[in-house]
């Protein structure tokens, strides 16, 4: 059994090193957790990954909770989650201090003045690709769209939108699974 | 007041944010520039560059500037926390219910239709980020230096895949040349 110590030191360090967040870190943790230390089986690992994907909120933080949750249970879970996280805080907490003074630096500010229009290009990039994944089905093709003009234009919360969303999924497929096939 | 405002928003973000980082930006951007003007979209599309350059979560990162700028330490505690609970609650009715019948077809009909929107989520993300800051040298009599690396970052990053951390550090080097 894997010491809680040791739970909170491996998603610390993956906390530490994984830059550009996410499916970088799986790799990390399926090396520390599975092929080193062979604390779950293989199997086992991918397929609470896969349960994990599709949970809402932070991907690194579900994948240190269930994993730390197989591994010592509750406490496993938080200790795991705490230690994922501790790392990117203490960072952002460090930068937060001294960002405020190093923002007046004019040499900065030009940085910064490059940076912005580079930001803007990295979240268009993610959002092309999902949306040609989607081919000429033009059934949900209008469908990204449409919900970003809505927020874009008409500032409608998207979160609004998601929950909006979930709650009609849930009354047609209940509906369609016992009205329609009772009768 | 904001303290009870900061949990709203970071628990709310956690419970909908389904869809990774980039998709939870627009959530967090909605609530905390466009709403309640915790920063401005100078100071998001920053911390965005900056989450990208520092480890962890881009999720994690941004609550927690925002929560620092908003109420200092405790704040960014908050904000971080606040992010963080709905997984944990959720954890337990999903270790309890939903691990028994791992095919649950509710769950799968809720993340395809999902899939498109988070699309335009992220998509919403990007425009939001558009205004007269981020291309202050836009126009006809102007320079519009920040639209050309706009257009390079965008060939760069999408058609050759380079590291979008390659792809800051040149901006911002172009940034202290041109500007």
């Amino acid at each position: 059994m894997v010491r809680l110590t040791e739970l909170f030191r491996i998603f610390f360090q993956i906390g530490a090193f994984t830059l550009g967040g996410g499916y970088a870190m799986l790799a990390m943790v399926e090396m520390q957790i599975v092929t080193k230390k062979k604390y779950i089986e293989k199997d086992e690992f991918w397929d609470l990954i896969s349960l994990v994907q599709t949970l809402p909120g932070v991907f690194a933080i579900n994948t240190a909770l269930y994993v730390g949750h197989k591994l010592r249970g509750t406490k496993g879970a938080i200790i795991a989650a705490l230690g994922a996280s501790l790392p990117s805080f203490i960072a952002i907490l460090l930068i937060a201090l001294f960002f405020k003074n190093f923002k007046e630096n004019v040499f900065v500010e030009k940085i910064f003045k490059g940076i912005r229009p580079c930001v803007i290009a990295m979240i268009f990039v993610p959002a092309v690709r999902l949306i040609k994944n989607f081919g000429k089905n033009w059934k949900i093709l209008w469908i990204p769209f449409v919900a970003a003009f809505i927020i874009w234009w008409f500032k409608i919360s998207p979160i609004l939108i998601i929950a909006v969303a979930c709650a009609c999924t849930l009354i047609f497929e209940a509906y369609s699974y016992h009205v329609l096939k009772k009768s | 007041m904001t303290a009870l405002q900061l949990i709203f928003v970071f628990f709310k973000i956690g419970l909908v944010g389904f869809g990774g980082g980039y998709a939870m930006l627009s959530m967090i951007q909605f609530d905390c520039v466009e709403r309640f003007s915790w920063l401005t979209i100078q100071e998001f599309s920053d911390i965005i560059a900056i989450s990208q350059m520092t480890p962890g979560p881009i999720s994690i990162n941004t609550a927690t500037y925002v929560g620092y700028t908003v109420l200092g330490f405790w704040g960014a505690v908050t904000a971080t926390l606040s992010l963080c609970m709905p997984s944990i609650i959720l954890m337990f009715f999903v270790i309890h219910f939903l691990m028994k019948n791992k095919d649950n077809h509710y769950v799968k009909t809720i993340l395809q239709t999902l899939r498109p929107i988070l699309a335009g989520l992220i998509l919403a993300a990007a425009l939001l980020l558009i205004n007269k800051d981020t291309f202050f040298d836009f126009g006809f009599n102007n320079s519009n230096i920040s639209l050309i690396i706009f257009i390079l970052s965008f060939v760069v990053l999408y058609f050759f895949k380079v590291n979008p951390m390659w792809v800051l550090g040149f901006s911002g080097i172009l940034g202290v040349i041109l500007f």
